[in-house]
């Protein structure tokens, strides 16, 4: 199993600066990936742009957005970004995508909200199928496709046109579960081998009181359940460890661990713990 | 710190218990129990427990476990009297108390520990304490003054709780066939004088029988006629027994502020798992559990609480309502031989399987595969499909081959004319792309339409995805002819794909032919290719549409049986696919219920896959009757060791 680290895009007290010593220190480690959520109506980056930035100080990660919400953003858009970013980087996009899981994303963005299912397997479509490629460039040639979520259709869109299944996180029973779905899913369609299995999860070993502080912001709108986010958060080398072992048993092919708070020392602490 | 005061608002055995365990672990906590019912009034009569609870019970408080155990009634044996026969299998501890000597164990350690329990209290608000325990069942008062976001709908059969004194030897189901339908029973002892005896039968046989109309009384004298054999001449007692619908209560939190809710008051299991009860203590077990670690810090608690039960909760809930589904279903089951049937009622909630069976009770399996083997060619422990054709070896799918070029899904797909076949026996999957054909091969993804490809077909002009191509209408002699021709081919089994949207589904679905005589086309092809064909004939169907719109369980199981009675020997049963955006249900083992629908409401043999990954799985479904053949997604290694014909496979989907 790979072990891709996250870039701080989300956390509070993120910089410019901070983002992309992370992408550098991980290009240095042994780092597989960098990965950054998509949010609009937060203080975050722009994922796009982030892994911009990433290719430009990395040679060797993979730049994955785990994942980014396809629906906002108009179809042709979302391509010539992701395709971008892939051809900046010299052919290292694996590009997650699915429809999110707020309304205020969607508002934000002036996007529609309804119909996001069917608009994300248009985008799949699109950019799978290289559809309109002569005109709207550069080449989509060669990205990796994930798709993420939970609900049937998720997993049917992720079979039909994707290479493999981004999971949104949860403790590694959660990751096997929805990974036993995507094998199912994937062997109903028709698909030769098996699906790439990407998961992610938080850890916090610095100030566990900032780190949580984050997690239920940023989790807030999950209602009563950010507190068994919380509740499940590895703060302790020992911990990750678990957490690492348990989602390798369950057949992850890459990992990606996001930190709660930004300061580089965080990563340095990853380092450690994994070593 | 000062003292909690804790309400705890229901006198049964999860309220009870955790005014024990909160009490034991911090005495100076003030600790009330507030029970509407005088301290002997209890409803129902005896409840069950497996040998896994009582670990944890032991653990939690080795004086009730103690007590508890030693009033056991303990047996080993499952007794399944059905068709004149009674079936016996060992192997399945259970234990059972009867209720109210549970609950009068519970009072007495409350007591000792200095409980406050106060009975005949009517609450009308929420108490006013540092934390409120919900624990007054299935239709709690204090969480219909929360907000939990409630849900309560009923399931399965309508049922009555009796009592008799006719003491059972072994956990006892008993299947009776009436004039009216199907009624069953599910009986065991809890002590040395007395059984549960727990009647259902599904509604339409309940109005039929008349029995919406009876009394309490008249109910029981009509049960006690009705099973007056099984009951030895002995009595029932009733306790207010009513006709009841079972409630399945779920919620979407099970705390609001200082209100916590456990057991029946949070989740229901229906009665047929038999784990109520133990659901009730153990989540009294967890909170007690959160509220040490947290120090008594409620919130945080209650927050343990809920992460800690929620999974292992839903999990039984998922595992009860399927067992309240089953068991209103069981008249289709009634043509099944009793080894058979008693095998499917054993194997019904997925705990127990072959091999697991093997173990518990080594003589049951070896009935059991011995009355297989007695039917078939191939020894066990490995059950032989259906039919006439030798099956030492297992048969190899061929995957999708097209009748034309024009019929392929992509370039790299093979047709009939140009297909060789593969050594030993082999599936041959015959079929038509319609209009998801001109696509790119299936390791770029699916439905990725060829830039230079090639027409399309389909019954209705409309493209099947994003940006798909769109088809024009087939001639149908056309393709009838290719497939006829085709069908002269020698193999051990000949499938027409009619499932997934394909050509040939595309006729039998509302979404994509909008006619009133769908099965025109696709009937016509199946008698065509029957006249053709000598050997064993499969028709691959989707069952289901997963759309609202589409043909519904109910509707594939017709299309299946009018394919049955047109000449089709075996259905391969599928789902979903027909439109690229339906709603499927993906896990393990996600097509065995349907096939089991279809084989034993249409009565035809049938062929199922859906992610099945073990032979243990193959040899429970087959042996249960809910397939005759079963599709193993198996790694090339272990497709080499399973064509050993001293453990064969059925099937062995080869992937490369």
């Amino acid at each position: 199993m790979n072990i891709g680290v996250g870039l701080p895009t989300t956390t509070p007290g993120a910089t410019g600066e901070l983002l992309l010593e992370w992408a550098r220190r991980a290009d240095a480690a042994p780092f597989s990936s960098v990965a950054v959520l998509d949010r609009v109506a937060y203080d975050s980056f722009e994922p796009f742009a982030a892994l911009a930035g990433a290719a430009g100080v990395t040679r060797r990660v993979r730049l994955a957005t785990m994942i980014a919400i396809g629906p906002l953003r108009p179809t042709g858009l979302l391509a010539k970004q992701a395709a971008s970013v892939h051809q900046l980087s010299g052919g290292r996009l694996t590009l997650g995508l699915a429809v999110g899981a707020r309304t205020e994303d969607y508002e934000a963005a002036h996007a529609e909200s309804r119909g996001r299912g069917q608009k994300l397997a248009e985008q799949l479509a699109y950019i799978r199928g290289g559809v309109d490629g002569d005109r709207v460039g550069p080449s989509r040639e060669g990205i990796e496709l994930l798709v993420g979520g939970l609900s049937g259709q998720a997993f049917s869109r992720m079979a039909r046109y994707a290479d493999g299944y981004a999971h949104g996180g949860g403790p590694p029973r959660a990751f096997a579960s929805a990974a036993a779905r995507a094998e199912a899913a994937w062997k109903d369609l028709g698909r030769p081998g098996r699906p790439k299995l990407w998961g992610q999860g938080y850890f916090t070993f610095g100030d566990v009181e900032l780190g949580h502080a984050y997690l239920r912001d940023y989790y807030a709108f999950t209602g009563g359940f950010v507190e068994q986010i919380v509740a499940a958060n590895p703060t302790s080398p020992a911990a990750l460890k678990d957490f690492v072992r348990g989602y390798e048993e369950a057949g992850c092919d890459e990992l990606v661990l996001f930190s709660t708070t930004p300061e580089i020392e965080e990563f340095e602490r990853l380092q450690e713990a994994l070593a | 710190m000062p003292p909690l005061k804790v309400d705890i608002v229901g006198g049964g055995p999860g309220g009870l218990y955790l005014a024990i365990l909160l009490k034991k672990a911090e005495p100076s906590t003030d600790v009330r129990v507030l029970e509407r019912n005088a301290p002997d009034a209890t409803f129902g009569w005896g409840v069950v427990f497996s040998e896994e609870t009582l670990g944890s019970l032991r653990d939690a408080d080795p004086e009730t476990h103690l007590e508890i155990t030693e009033t056991f009634a303990r047996w080993n044996r499952l007794d399944i009297r059905f068709g004149g026969r009674e079936l016996r299998s060992t192997g399945h501890s259970f234990s059972a108390i009867a209720r109210a000597r549970l609950l009068e164990i519970l009072q007495r350690r409350c007591r000792a520990l200095g409980v406050e329990l106060d009975f005949g209290v009517e609450i009308e608000e929420l108490p006013d304490a540092d934390l409120v325990v919900g624990a007054d069942g299935a239709n709690s008062l204090i969480r219909r003054l929360g907000e939990f976001g409630t849900k309560v709908e009923p399931e399965g059969s309508k049922y009555v709780w009796f009592g008799t004194d006719l003491v059972f030897d072994a956990f006892t189901f008993i299947f009776k066939e009436t004039e009216h339908g199907l009624f069953n029973v599910h009986a065991y002892p809890y002590d040395e004088r007395m059984s549960t005896f727990i009647v259902e039968c599904p509604d339409v046989v309940w109005r039929a029988a008349g029995l919406d109309e009876l009394d309490e009384h008249e109910s029981l004298a009509f049960c006690e006629q009705l099973f007056a054999h099984d009951l030895r001449g002995r009595e029932l007692f009733s306790n207010r027994s009513l006709w009841l619908d079972f409630p399945k209560v779920t919620n979407r939190v099970w705390h609001d502020g200082r209100v916590v809710l456990v057991g029946d008051a949070a989740h229901t299991a229906h009665f047929s798992i038999g784990s109520g009860t133990k659901l009730a203590m153990e989540d009294s077990i967890a909170l007690a559990n959160g509220l040490v670690r947290r120090s008594w810090d409620v919130e945080a608690a209650i927050v343990d609480y809920e992460l800690e039960r929620a999974p292992v909760v839903e999990r039984t809930q998922a595992a009860a309502s399927d067992s309240a589904a089953y068991f209103s279903r069981m008249a289709t089951y009634t043509q099944m031989e009793p080894l058979q049937f008693a095998f499917n009622l054993l194997t019904r909630s997925g705990r127990i399987t072959h091999a697991s069976l093997g173990i518990r009770d080594p003589q049951f399996t070896r009935a059991l595969d011995s009355w297989f083997g007695g039917r078939a060619v191939s020894p066990p422990p490995a059950f032989s499909p259906w039919g006439e054709f030798p099956n030492r070896f297992s048969l190899v799918p061929s995957g999708f081959v097209a009748v034309s070029p024009e019929g392929r899904i992509s370039p790299e797909t093979p047709v009939i004319g140009e297909w060789t076949r593969p050594e030993g026996p082999v599936l041959l999957q015959l079929g038509h792309a319609g209009r998801r054909g001109s696509c790119r091969p299936a390791s770029a993804g699916r439905d990725l339409p060829l830039e230079d490809g090639w027409p399309i077909v389909a019954p209705l002009r409309v493209p099947y995805g994003p940006f798909s191509r769109v088809p024009e209408r087939p001639d149908e002699d056309e393709i009838l002819a290719q497939f006829v021709a085709a069908a002269e081919i020698d193999v051990d089994v000949l499938e027409l794909d009619m499932a997934h949207g394909y050509l040939l589904g595309s006729y039998l679905s509302p979404l994509t032919n909008p006619v009133e005589d769908r099965l025109r086309f696709p009937l016509r092809m199946l008698e065509a290719v029957r006249q053709v064909r000598r050997g064993p004939l499969a028709v691959r169907l989707s069952i289901t549409d997963w759309h609202p719109r589409g043909n519904s369980v109910d509707d594939g199981i017709a299309i299946a049986r009018a394919m049955r009675d047109a000449g089709a020997d075996l259905i391969h049963v599928e789902a979903g696919q027909t439109v690229h955006d339906d709603r499927p249900e993906y896990r393990r083992g996600f097509l065995t219920a349907l096939s089991d629908r279809v084989r034993n409401e249409a009565r035809v043999p049938t062929l199922v896959g859906g992610y099945l990954t073990t032979l243990d799985e193959a040899n429970t479904i087959v042996g249960a009757g809910r397939a005759d053949l079963v599709l193993l997604d198996l790694p090339p290694a272990q497709i080499e060791r399973s064509l050993d014909p001293s453990n064969t496979v059925l099937l062995a989907e080869v992937r490369p």
